[in-house]
């Protein structure tokens, strides 16, 4: 892995500065590329988010400034101009996702960051963009609440609002990194989701990944676009005279998607819609219809979606269940239990929503007890509780910017060993 | 005798211009919402538009569904947020016509902060405000721009709220291009719109528009063609192109055009900046280090 030249002329005094980066691009000859900076760097875990969007494509920005996520909108408006995109920033958070997912309809890939007050002020149009499959990013760097809470300290208090904030049915995906590295890794997927299955996916990291600083590799621009996944298009599919803006293929349920300007005169709206997108708001069997298919197109496809760690499950008595920043101390008592003798195994949901049912169910059946570690007073807990019936399930709430400490954690699997 | 074929045809100038399968209009008798959609159409009919780059959004109320009813792109957002969803449009396709058209509740009372931040940022943008003085959707309810001494059903006891003028909001926030028409000024209204399509930046076109069913019947103007008569009447050309001439009351409702002005549009502000920060980045000039 090349290291760039220029990642140490920040710290040159002010006039050298761009004698330096065009020695710097030079240097790094025509391989450089502006939207994917190869290389291993040391930052932030809101930067590497942006530059997570940026490499998967992400050309459009729109938030309001708010602690802890505002770093995120500072990168990207100092990036995306450079790299041909669009940074807005917006009245309000509830204008910031209007127009994401606007610019999502104009064919851009759109995406927006904030924490729980502008969480809570996006709700509406979160159901909106799941109402018509509008592809689009959400990131929530989580702070305490309730209301203004503790904006500067770290918590996981969003993890039901993720799922159930905006009226009426709906199904969500929710990522929760653990790392500078998987803020890259994970805001890429994250667009993956949102175009392959045309809903809002949210990026939910706790404030100490947000802001922490740490190692963080990009891979070659190559490897990037392997993985990359572009939405289903009705232009080139289907002819504007027989395109039905909401008829699903059956095998994914995902309707092919037209853009603004593209002649397919659509009409999409946050009614109850026919397949026709035809407002269907007295009909039953519509609402059952859509619904239904809303919900079902991620809960059929779980298996492609799901992700999560698993550590020493196999055999495991006692079993953390631990996300984001609280994995971390989780992984570090389980590697130490398991010194010491005990069979304490982790379970680290990565995909929040859909939550690995089957993986947590299956822990239920082997495992002695369920050790669930987070930073609110009860959310994740609820759905293990699901799946874990039988078996104890110990859960250690935290508050505030203190969260679980290694230590505590391997008394807490020692005692339930007990 | 006419051929059965040919009664399938179109037989009004504008069908093409509507959407199949959506019409007739859920609209009551006697409401100006249709007359705004014909002048709309009209319009566009007139200026021979390219369908393919106009985009039509509206928020959530009765005019709200007129992008349905329109045979171009269209979105119906939800309610006070057509105003941001069209800026999402805009500043990534400024090729596009955008074009919204709600309602005094949806545009001025939910969603009056967009409003004035797209004014004031000159967004190429037009925005038409059908203003009934009620929220007719919900059956008649007191809104930004009820007049005092209005009744409705949530001020059963007398409005008691100053309203809005819209003409002068729109023109403090900075709308390039601001009229008043009436739903019984139909051709001024097309002229308008034509007139308003064919300008760059913040446009906002506002149309006193009759509510017999909601706001006339518990203002003795229950009457659909008493209630046009009267706005009718109401009505008195505006002497200069002057915002503060602007004056909307029970006694007389000021219209024509009060705005009409140059100034950097916001998209094109924003595209120069960016092919100017793109080039400067292939030159090397700037830190992209993390």
């Amino acid at each position: 892995m090349r290291v760039p030249s220029f990642n140490v002329y920040a710290l040159k005094p002010k006039g050298a500065v761009h004698a330096h980066a065009r020695e710097a691009v030079r240097m790094m000859g025509e391989e450089r590329r502006l939207d994917i900076l190869t290389g291993v760097w040391f930052t932030m875990g809101d930067i590497a988010c942006a530059e997570g969007a940026i490499a998967a494509g992400c050309r459009f920005f729109a938030g309001y400034p708010i602690t802890p996520a505002t770093e995120i909108a500072e990168r990207m408006a100092y990036r995306l101009p450079q790299v041909g995109g669009v940074y807005v920033q917006m009245e309000d958070e509830i204008a910031s996702i209007a127009a994401v997912i606007g610019a999502s309809w104009a064919g851009f890939k759109a995406m927006t960051a904030t924490s729980g007050p502008g969480f809570s002020l996006m709700q509406e149009n979160i159901g909106l963009a799941a109402m018509t499959e509008t592809p689009c990013v959400i990131v929530n760097i989580m702070r305490g609440g309730p209301s203004t809470g503790q904006p500067t300290k770290m918590g996981q208090q969003d993890i039901m609002q993720a799922r159930w904030g905006s009226h009426g049915d709906y199904e969500i995906i929710a990522l929760a990194p653990a790392s500078v590295q998987e803020m890259f890794d994970l805001t890429i997927e994250a667009f993956n989701y949102a175009e392959r299955y045309r809903c809002p996916v949210m990026v939910m990291a706790d404030e100490t990944v947000g802001h922490m600083r740490e190692r963080l590799v990009i891979p070659e621009p190559e490897e990037i676009e392997k993985r990359l996944v572009e939405r289903k298009r009705a232009k080139g599919r289907v002819a504007p005279e027989e395109y039905a803006p909401f008829k699903a293929d059956p095998e994914d349920l995902v309707p092919p998607m037209a853009h603004f300007g593209e002649g397919y005169h659509f009409y999409a709206t946050g009614l109850t819609h026919d397949e026709w997108g035809r407002v269907r708001t007295d009909s039953a069997e519509a609402q059952f219809e859509l619904v239904s298919r809303l919900c079902d197109k991620i809960r059929k496809n779980r298996a492609n979606i799901v992700k999560y760690e698993a550590i020493g499950l196999e055999d495991a008595d006692i079993v953390i269940v631990a996300y984001g920043i609280v994995s971390r101390p989780a992984r570090a008592a389980v590697k130490e239990a398991r010194r010491e003798g005990i069979r304490a195994g982790l379970l680290r949901p990565i995909t929040l929503w859909p939550f690995p049912e089957e993986q947590m169910a299956d822990v239920g059946e082997r495992a002695k007890a369920v050790i669930v570690a987070e930073v609110n007073y009860g959310q994740i807990v609820r759905e293990v509780e699901r799946f874990v019936p039988r078996q104890k399930v110990i859960f250690i709430p935290k508050l505030g910017e203190r969260f679980h400490t290694p230590d505590e954690l391997l008394m807490a699997i020692k005692k339930a060993v007990r | 005798m006419v051929a059965r074929a040919e009664l399938t045809e179109p037989v009004h100038p504008l069908d093409k211009y509507t959407r199949k399968g959506m019409i007739p209009h859920i609209w009551c008798p006697g409401c100006g919402n249709g007359i705004v959609l014909n002048a709309f159409l009209s319009a566009l009919h007139e200026l021979d538009f390219d369908m393919d780059k106009l985009v039509v959004v509206s928020g959530i109320g009765c005019i709200g569904r007129i992008a349905g009813y329109i045979n171009a792109d269209a979105f119906h957002t939800t309610h006070g947020r057509a105003i941001p969803f069209a800026f999402g449009v805009k500043v990534v396709r400024p090729d596009l016509e955008v074009v919204v058209i709600s309602g005094d509740g949806d545009l001025f009372a939910i969603g009056g902060n967009h409003f004035i931040h797209a004014a004031r940022r000159n967004v190429d943008m037009l925005v038409i405000c059908v203003n009934n003085f009620n929220y007719g959707m919900t059956g008649g309810q007191v809104g930004p721009t009820t007049p005092l001494e209005a009744y409705t059903t949530t001020t059963p006891y007398e409005n008691i709220e100053h309203p809005f003028n819209l003409v002068q909001l729109a023109a403090a926030a900075g709308a390039v291009y601001v009229a008043r028409w009436t739903a019984v000024h139909p051709r001024r209204l097309k002229e308008c719109i034509k007139k308003a399509l064919g300008k760059k930046g913040f446009r906002f076109i506002e149309v006193v528009s009759p509510c017999p069913e909601e706001f006339g019947r518990r203002n003795r103007l229950r009457d659909a063609v008493a209630f046009m008569k009267e706005l009718r009447e109401k009505s008195v050309p505006a002497r200069r192109k002057d915002p503060s001439e602007a004056y909307i009351g029970w006694d007389k409702i000021v219209v024509g055009e009060f705005v009409d002005i140059e100034k950097p549009e916001y998209t094109e502000l924003l595209w120069a900046q960016i092919r100017a920060v793109q080039e400067k980045a292939m030159r090397g000039e700037l830190r992209i280090a993390l």
